[in-house]
C-alpha cells in the first residue's frame, strides 16, 4: 500500500484508530479501471464509519460503503478488495464492504479533483448529468449533443464515434482539429 | 499492493484452500449490507417469482447479445453491444440475489460444499422450464437488424417498466429500477437510432430491417401482458403491472417507426400455448439450446474451484 508504511502503520496501532484514520486509508485505493482517480474521486466511495467511536474508545472494526456506477460495473470485487488490504494495512481488524444501491450513482459525484486528474490523463470529463426527470424518459434520435473540449489539444470541435467505449463509463469521440481519438466520461 | 488490473483480482492466491468458485467474480454477495427485509403485507414467493422474471429477461438477453462479441459489423458496434449485455448481466445479477433472498426456495440445491452464490445457482442450474423470462429474448439470432428491432421492443417495455419500479416499496427493487432506467435509456436510444439508420439506408438494409420487424412484432404484446404475479404485486406497491406501461411503449414505437417510415406489422401477437407464456415457464425450442450452452461448464463442475 503506497502512502502507509509499516511504521506509520504501527504509529497508528499506538493510539485510537479514528474515522480519519480510516477515511485517509480507504483514500487512497484507485479505481482499477481508471488508475487515476481514487475511490472519493470517482464518488463511489459513499461513507466509512469506525466502530465504537463515539465513547472514544478504540476502533479496530471498520464499514465502508460503495456505489457501482453501473449494475454490471466488474470492478466492484477488485475495489472491495483493494479496499479490505488499504485498512487491514491502516491497522484495522475487522473491514466489512457493503454495497449501497440508493441513490444511485451519477457522474455529477466525480470530485473536481477527480475531473483534473481525468483531463491530466487525456480522458473528458462528463458534463452535468441533470436532473432525472419525473415523467417517461424521452427518446433520443440523434446522438447526444456534447460540447467538448479536446483533452490532448485544447480544440472545442470534437466528434462522437460511439456512445460505448472500451469501459462501462465512457463514450469515444474524435478530436476534428488534431485528429486523435479519445475517451469521454458519460453523464449518467 | 493494489491491483494493478481487474484481472488480479481474479488470479491471486487468497492464502487459504477455499479459493473461489470458478465461474464468477469474488464479491460473493452483490446485496452485501444491503436491507433485504420484505415490505409489510408481500409474500415472499410472489416477490421472488417477480424478480425471477425481470432477471431472467436480462440474464437471457445478456447472453444472446454476448453471442454478438466479435461478430458486429464494427469494432465500435461490437463494444456498444457488449457494454449493453453487461449492463444487463449487472441487472439479472441484482435480481437474482433479490430474488434468493425473497424466498431462499427458489434457488436450486447443490451438492455439499459448492462455493457458487444464490445468483448463480440460479442462473446455472434451473432447467428451461423454471425460467421465467418472456419469448422474446430467448428466440434465435438473426441479423444485425433482428439485433437492433429486438433491443428496441425489449428495451422501450423494459425502461417503461424500470421507471416505474424506482418507485416500488420494496428499496432493492427501487434501486435497480432508478439505475437500470438510467442505463436502458442509452440502450433504447442506441437500438433507436439503428433501426432508423437501416430503415433509412439502402434498398437492403431496409428490406432487412423490415423483415426483423414483421418476424419479431409479433413477439412484443407478451412483454405488456399483466400476469397475475405482477398485478399482485402491482396492486401491493411493490411490482409493477405492464400492462400499465401499454400506452407509452406504443408511443416510444410510433415515434421510431415514424422516423423509419415503417409500420407496425398487421401479423396478430403470438398466442401462449394453453393460455402459458414465458413468465409461466412456456418457452420456445431456442431457450434450451441457449441454455445448454450457457450452463454446461457450471453443471459439469458444481463444486469448481479456483
Amino acid at each position: 500500500m503506497a502512502g502507509v508504511s509499516s511504521t506509520a502503520t504501527g504509529a497508528l496501532r499506538a493510539r485510537a484508530l479514528t474515522r480519519a484514520d480510516a477515511e485517509a486509508a480507504a483514500g487512497t485505493v484507485t479505481d482499477p479501471e481508471m488508475p487515476m482517480l481514487t475511490l472519493v474521486d470517482l464518488g463511489v466511495l459513499r461513507e466509512v464509519t469506525v466502530d465504537g467511536t463515539t465513547d472514544g474508545s478504540e476502533g479496530t472494526g471498520v464499514t465502508v460503503a460503495l456505489t457501482p456506477t453501473y449494475s454490471g460495473c466488474p470492478a466492484m470485487a477488485t475495489m472491495r478488495d483493494d479496499l479490505v488490504r488499504a485498512l487491514s494495512e491502516a491497522g484495522f481488524d475487522e473491514v466489512r464492504v457493503q454495497v449501497r444501491l440508493s441513490p444511485p450513482w451519477t457522474s455529477d459525484w466525480i470530485t473536481p479533483r477527480g475531473r483534473a486528474a481525468l483531463r491530466e490523463h487525456r480522458i473528458s470529463p462528463p458534463g452535468a448529468a441533470g436532473p432525472r426527470s419525473s415523467g417517461p424518459v424521452p427518446l433520443s434520435l440523434t446522438a447526444t449533443r456534447r460540447l467538448l473540449t479536446c483533452p490532448r489539444c485544447g480544440a472545442e470541435d470534437t466528434e462522437l464515434t460511439s456512445e460505448y467505449g472500451p469501459t462501462a463509463c465512457t463514450a469515444i469521440y474524435r478530436c476534428t482539429v488534431c485528429r486523435e481519438p479519445f475517451e469521454h466520461v458519460k453523464e449518467i | 499492493m493494489s491491483h494493478e488490473s481487474v484481472y488480479d483480482g481474479l488470479v491471486e492466491d487468497h492464502g487459504d484452500v477455499s479459493g473461489q468458485w470458478a465461474f464468477g467474480t469474488s464479491f460473493e454477495d452483490p446485496l452485501a449490507g444491503v436491507d433485504t427485509t420484505l415490505p409489510d403485507g408481500v409474500d415472499g414467493a410472489d416477490l421472488a417469482a417477480y424478480c425471477l422474471g425481470l432477471g431472467d429477461d436480462a440474464l437471457v438477453l445478456s447472453h444472446r447479445l454476448s453471442q454478438w462479441c466479435s461478430r458486429a459489423p464494427d469494432l465500435e458496434d461490437d463494444i456498444a453491444v457488449a457494454n449493453i449485455a453487461l449492463d444487463l448481466l449487472g441487472q439479472a445479477r441484482l435480481l437474482l440475489a433479490r430474488a434468493a433472498a425473497a424466498d431462499p426456495a427458489v434457488v436450486p440445491a447443490l451438492p455439499e460444499g459448492s462455493p457458487a452464490p444464490d445468483e448463480d445457482r440460479l442462473a446455472f442450474f434451473r432447467e428451461a422450464g423454471d425460467l421465467r423470462c418472456t419469448r422474446l429474448v430467448e428466440l434465435e439470432h438473426g441479423d444485425f437488424a433482428h439485433l437492433v428491432v429486438r433491443l428496441l421492443l425489449f428495451s422501450t417495455a423494459r425502461l417503461a417498466l424500470l421507471h416505474r419500479l424506482a418507485g416500488s416499496r420494496d428499496h432493492v427493487l427501487a434501486a435497480i429500477g432508478a439505475k437500470g432506467a438510467t442505463e436502458v435509456t442509452y440502450h433504447r436510444d442506441y437500438a433507436a437510432r439503428w433501426v432508423v439508420t437501416l430503415a433509412r439506408g439502402t434498398e437492403e438494409s431496409r428490406r432487412r430491417l423490415l423483415a426483423a420487424l414483421e418476424q419479431l412484432a409479433p413477439w412484443h404484446a407478451e412483454q405488456l401482458e399483466a400476469h397475475p404475479v405482477a398485478t399482485r404485486l402491482a396492486q401491493a406497491g411493490v411490482g409493477v403491472d405492464p400492462a400499465g406501461t401499454a400506452d407509452e411503449v406504443a408511443a416510444v414505437l410510433a415515434q421510431v417507426l415514424d422516423e423509419a417510415h415503417a409500420a407496425w406489422p398487421e401479423a396478430p401477437p403470438r398466442a401462449g400455448v394453453r393460455g402459458l407464456a414465458g413468465r409461466d415457464g412456456m418457452h420456445t425450442e431456442a431457450l434450451g439450446r441457449l441454455l445448454a450452452e450457457m450452463q454446461v461448464v457450471a453443471r459439469a463442475h458444481p463444486l469448481g474451484r479456483w
